[in-house]
């Protein structure tokens, strides 16, 4: 009995990361090659949606969760194109993207399917209840060996670190951080996706409430690298898992357990190691930096 | 007049843009723009409902658009308005309720939930100075975490964001909700705290409508910022750190020390939502009362140029879009009040691109003043 | 053969490059010499594509070639060390060597055969390097041949180094020799820019001189020496003349014992200096750009964090080693800094909020309880006191700092400091960018101050400023003082030898 509890916590925790490492890995792409992503809120909350719409009218999760990337590249692309291009201040811009997925969403659902703000149920059989959980975790070792094995990886850290020394070796600084940016569009939208037509069967407004910023909080516990990055997700997922499981549980004194303190560990941890008590996490050189070269 | 048209130049084009992108979206889902927008503003603007509502929705906007508006002129970015809004507005639902002798009927017997009753003249400044302190620690803790540890304002102002959030709706669960009541929010305040409405004053504005007195102490912010920031020694200090900090610390001002005095007013003056909130309105801390003023303050500073007569102004026009939003989503077809959140985030999108447009690529390098 | 002909360049207004030719044969070390600012640095980040000239083309074997980016000029067989190594420190040595020269497919980064070459590499020409090694674990002399070592990988035939000295200890720029001429017995042409005339006697086969953007001399070495390398890179058409009375010197003001300052990579920037300055003197110090002139003057004003600090400093008796940049103000040390756009100046800010910068908090600026509030009719007569005293054009005392030009900012700034009444003035390149007219007049108010009892401490990086303003004269090399010298005098050899560290030189070898 009480194994099947911890087996089906762990269920839970591995399937509650998922979003968060989804999202996380992309915020790694994007973060690693210097450009803050604060936006994962926003792009996970544009592949949720479009891939509940998308999933609802055509059947077929698959179809779904193409458009869901789709949409995540496509959202992911106008903060690319403000902060690269426009140079625009890149907590500025992820801001207002945030903001713009928070509204889009409910505007469309209004339309389309005269609700304020959810997509109708999802018959059963067209969820993928553990496919983006694969996927999600296959990417921690296919990220760590593109990160580090790779020709595309390599210049993605030295873009992050000294995009000056990488276009003195010849790289093209934009090249790397617009594909970063748009990639992580797509692998948070996938987490997005996977809350939609996994999860659930629907998308709620703001089904995220704050996924993407714990992906964020993830990242930078992880040290912005992919292996410590899936723990901090594996953590701040089981977190989440024992504060469901805790609900209406009462201690003996009588009293139930407040979740709210459980909900803040993920909060917590990361202002702790932001502020240098536990080891050192370093954020890429040059992150947040537009390069501006000289003519 | 020739600066103060250049000014007002680009926020013009940044609004123009964003309802021309927020059009494209209306008639995407199939509702006429000019008809959705004719209704937003016309709804908005009207005597005495519309201007009532326009001007109530504003208020807690001022004080989010001015603490942002702060921070920014130290050169910080303060994205944990929300975060400090909600702390103060449960100070000031604390302080009302422990000082203000509420006692609540439950299931037909009393109970106490104060430790005293004050008279209005002490419990309305000190649940007012509650928002405000509860406000200025919670923004003042990442403005000491940079100064003392260089960690990033804006990863641990959203952090505190979701802290706040977690701990106030703890207390409000465990300790401050009546038993019974299906919403998450505490027990009344006690009247002698409550703002008096505006409706009271002027005639014609009926006292249903819940702009309140601190609407006024809203506009009295911006005097005060004014102020505090062009005619102070310390506003000089903050301005100079924000504007170049090299030449700040040549000039002698410790640029750590207005790293964390920028974040505690910015936090004070976001706290002061609490007061319109709480003390003006719903009399009661609920959770969730805030649909996201703090960041909405942010296109509100930016678009204001992080100047108080812009943020009273760009306050204003948000005010409306919050009220004109209502309108829309009940009186046509498709369009919800969500509009409103599409506008605010393409606002600030043109707004930040903007500073490539000028040619200067500083970090905020939109608060600079136009060459004249 | 690498030649550029005809090469100009605007940076703004700024004419970096006038026409520059330069014809540099192969299989030889061919030195670039000039003060800072001389326009060798741009020439050359030209010739290796970081730069796009806006005059004039490239000529690599004869042949015009167009280099519009780094990745051209590589394919050319051009590579180059910058004076701020382009390296990625949380890399290691074989990742940042490979960098956009990456070996293997697309999928696979082959970097165990990367390594194999780059030992290879390293050992040929007796560099010693470990591939594997992190940047940030390595000496500064291992990074610059890590430099190398990229060059050589992408088989550049062509090595720009630009000052690749400056780094570097005696004993490491000898092995760093060795290694040079070793390169060139292996048939590498190499180009190196410097402003070391000791070390361009001692390495160089051929020299041109470089000054103001334009080049003024090309001389094989063999067939020149010290002292006209000196004349060629310092010497000026237009000698400056200050009409000033003998200085009448009292009491020590200012008196530095022992003095080290280190940068925030704890690499000491000014080692261990001593002097001192009286009232009713100039003091000027003399030197190359970047020895130490900038954190000796930033430590004297209380802008560098005791931690980064050793020795004593006192001023009029006072120990005021740890004190802040307030204090000093406070007790009479005004400073004009070297950089006004940097340090001195809120651009943004109008003449009267500039006016109060360091004073902002106590009267006449301030007024009313505890000093709170800033007294704008105050601010604006002192402002307006300013620009009358000063001359500052335009005279609106609403303008922001930014509209002014680079002479009248100067002015505006030398007028706040001048109005402290200070007791000792810290004064870095006070006519940098300045027109000609307020040059004589900022001069002339130097004068004028020392000659009321104020002792100034003057650095320079325009000779004739210093030699003719200083009533002493100290020059600095490599953060020391090497020399003192009484600049009525001294002539241009001489104080150019020592700024360019090439006396020692010559009295050893």
């Amino acid at each position: 009995m009480r194994d099947i509890f911890t087996l089906a916590l762990l269920f839970s925790a591995i399937r509650l990361a998922t979003p968060l490492l989804l999202a996380a890995l992309g915020g790694l792409f994007s973060e690693r090659s210097g450009v803050i992503n604060i936006a994962l809120e926003g792009l996970m909350l544009a592949g949720a949606f479009t891939a509940a719409s998308v999933t609802h009218y055509a059947h077929n999760p698959w179809a779904g969760l193409l458009a869901g990337i789709c949409a995540g590249v496509l959202a992911a692309g106008v903060h690319a194109v403000a902060c690269i291009r426009f140079k625009a201040d890149q907590v500025v811009s992820g801001t207002a993207i945030n903001m713009l997925f928070l509204g889009l969403p409910a505007l469309f659902s209004g339309a389309l399917f005269a609700s304020s703000g959810s997509t109708p149920q999802i018959p059963k059989d067209q969820l993928i209840p553990w496919t983006p959980v694969i996927i999600a975790f296959v990417l921690v070792p296919v990220t760590w060996y593109i990160l580090y094995r790779t020709a595309f990886g390599l210049r993605l850290r030295s873009v992050g670190e000294n995009p000056e020394a990488a276009d003195a070796a010849g790289v093209s600084v934009k090249k790397i951080r617009y594909t970063a940016v748009l990639l992580s569009g797509a692998l948070a939208a996938i987490g997005g996706a996977y809350l939609s037509i996994g999860q659930s069967s629907l998308f709620t407004r703001n089904m995220t409430s704050g996924r993407g910023f714990i992906a964020l909080a993830a990242l930078i516990f992880g040290k912005w690298r992919p292996v410590q990055t899936m723990l901090a997700c594996l953590l701040f997922g089981f977190t989440e898992a024992v504060a469901i499981q805790l609900q209406g549980v009462k201690m003996p004194s009588g009293d139930e357990i407040p979740n709210q303190f459980i909900q803040i560990i993920p909060y917590v941890l990361t202002i702790v190691v932001l502020a240098g008590f536990i080891g050192q996490s370093r954020a890429p050189r040059a992150l947040g930096l537009p390069y501006v070269k000289e003519k | 007049m020739r600066a103060l048209l250049r000014e007002l130049a680009f926020p013009l084009v940044a609004v123009i843009a964003a309802f021309i992108v927020g059009g494209l979206f209306v008639w995407l889902i199939g509702d006429d723009p000019f008809h959705t927008y004719s209704l937003l503003i016309g709804s908005a603007l009207s005597w005495p409902d519309g201007v009532g509502y326009t001007l109530f929705y504003a208020t807690p906007l001022i004080f989010t658009g001015l603490a942002v508006a702060v921070a920014f002129r130290c050169g910080l970015l303060n994205i944990g308005a929300e975060g400090q809004l909600i702390v103060s507005a449960f100070a000031a639902a604390w302080v009302s309720i422990k000082f203000g002798g509420v006692v609540v009927d439950v299931f037909g017997s009393p109970l106490n939930y104060s430790w005293a009753s004050l008279p209005a003249l002490l419990l309305l400044p000190l649940s007012m100075l509650a928002a405000i302190v509860a406000g200025a620690v919670w923004g003042g803790i990442p403005g000491f975490l940079k100064a003392r540890f260089g960690s990033h304002e804006v990863i641990n102002t959203i952090m505190l964001n979701f802290i706040a959030a977690a701990l106030v709706s703890y207390f409000t669960q465990y300790y401050y909700k009546i038993p019974g009541d299906p919403i998450l929010q505490t027990a009344p305040i006690g009247t002698a705290a409550h703002i008096a409405r505006l409706g009271r004053f002027i005639p014609g504005l009926p006292e249903r409508i819940p702009l309140n007195l601190a609407f006024l102490l809203a506009l009295l912010a911006c005097a005060l910022v004014y102020v505090f920031l062009w005619r102070t020694k310390w506003g000089y200090e903050i301005r100079s750190t924000g504007a170049n900090p090299l030449a700040a610390e040549y000039g002698g001002i410790s640029v750590r020390k207005q790293i964390v005095l920028a974040m505690a007013v910015s936090g004070a003056l976001a706290g002061m939502v609490g007061i319109n909130e709480v003390l003006g309105f719903r009399h009661r801390y609920y959770e969730g009362f805030s649909p996201g003023y703090g960041f909405t303050g942010i296109a509100v500073a930016l678009l204001g140029r992080n100047h108080p007569v812009g943020v009273l102004l760009s306050a204003i026009l948000f005010g409306i879009l919050i009220r004109g939003g209502i309108f829309v989503d009940a009186f046509t077809d498709h369009v919800t009040k969500d509009l409103v959140q599409v506008l605010q985030a393409v606002v600030i999108l043109f707004v930040a691109a903007e500073g490539a447009f000028r040619g200067s690529f500083g970090r905020f390098s939109l608060l600079k003043r136009s060459k004249v | 053969m690498l030649e550029l002909r005809n090469i100009t360049k605007r940076f703004g207004d700024v004419l970096a490059n006038d026409h520059v030719n330069i014809r540099v044969a192969s299989g030889t070390i061919h030195a670039i010499v000039g003060e800072n600012g001389a326009g060798k640095s741009t020439a050359m980040r030209i010739a290796y594509g970081f730069y796009t000239a806006d005059e004039g083309e490239i000529l690599v074997d004869g042949e015009v070639r167009p280099i519009e980016s780094p990745h051209d000029a590589i394919a050319l067989g051009i590579g180059m060390v910058h004076q701020h190594f382009m390296l990625v420190e949380p890399m290691t040595v074989a990742e940042n060597i490979v960098l956009g020269a990456e070996p293997g497919s697309g999928i696979a980064l082959d970097l165990a055969s990367a390594a194999r070459q780059i030992r290879a590499l390293s050992d040929e020409f007796k560099l010693s390097i470990d591939p594997r090694a992190t940047i940030e674990h390595l000496s500064v002399g291992q990074q610059q041949r890590v430099e190398l070592l990229k060059a050589l990988y992408r088989q550049a035939r062509f090595l720009i180094l630009d000052e690749p000295t400056a780094v570097l200890t005696p004993q490491e720029v000898e092995e760093f020799f060795a290694i040079l001429r070793g390169m060139r017995e292996q048939g590498k042409t190499i180009i190196i820019i410097t402003h070391k005339l000791s070390e361009v006697l001692a390495i160089s086969d051929d020299v041109t001189v470089m000054r103001d953007g334009r080049v003024v001399g090309e001389v094989k070495t063999a067939e020149t020496n010290a002292a006209e390398l000196a004349r060629l890179m310092v010497g000026r058409d237009v000698l400056l003349r200050v009409e000033k009375p003998d200085a009448k010197s009292g009491e020590t003001v200012l008196s530095v014992r022992d003095l080290v300052v280190r940068a925030r990579d704890h690499q000491p920037r000014v080692k261990a200096v001593s002097f001192e300055v009286r009232a009713g003197e100039i003091v000027g110090i003399a030197g190359v750009e970047g020895n130490g002139q900038t954190e000796l003057i930033e430590a004297l004003a209380g802008l560098v964090p005791s931690s980064q600090l050793d020795g004593q400093v006192e001023f009029q008796g006072r120990d005021i080693t740890g004190t802040s940049a307030r204090t000093r103000k406070e007790l009479g040390i005004a400073h004009i800094p070297e950089d006004r756009h940097r340090r001195g100046l809120l651009l943004d800010f109008d003449l009267m909020e500039n006016s109060i910068l360091g004073v902002h908090y106590r009267p006449p600026a301030t007024a009313g309880l505890g000093h709170t509030w800033l007294d704008n009719e105050a601010i604006r007569r002192r402002t307006n006191q300013i620009i009358k005293d000063f001359d500052v054009r335009p005279a609106n005392a609403d303008l922001p700092a930014r509209s002014l030009s680079g002479g009248n900012q100067q002015k505006l700034i030398i007028g706040r400091e001048f109005d402290l009444q200070p007791k000792l003035l810290l004064v870095s390149q006070p006519t940098r960018g300045v027109d000609i007219g307020a040059i004589e007049f900022i001069h002339s108010k130097l004068v004028r101050l020392r000659d009321g009892g104020c002792g100034v401490l003057l650095v320079s990086a325009e000779l004739e400023e210093v030699t003719a303003l200083s009533d002493r004269l100290l020059i600095v090399h490599e953060g020391e003082i090497v020399g003192e010298v009484d600049p009525k005098q001294a002539t241009t050899e001489e104080i150019g030898l020592l700024m360019t560290g090439g006396k020692q030189k010559n009295a050893e070898g």
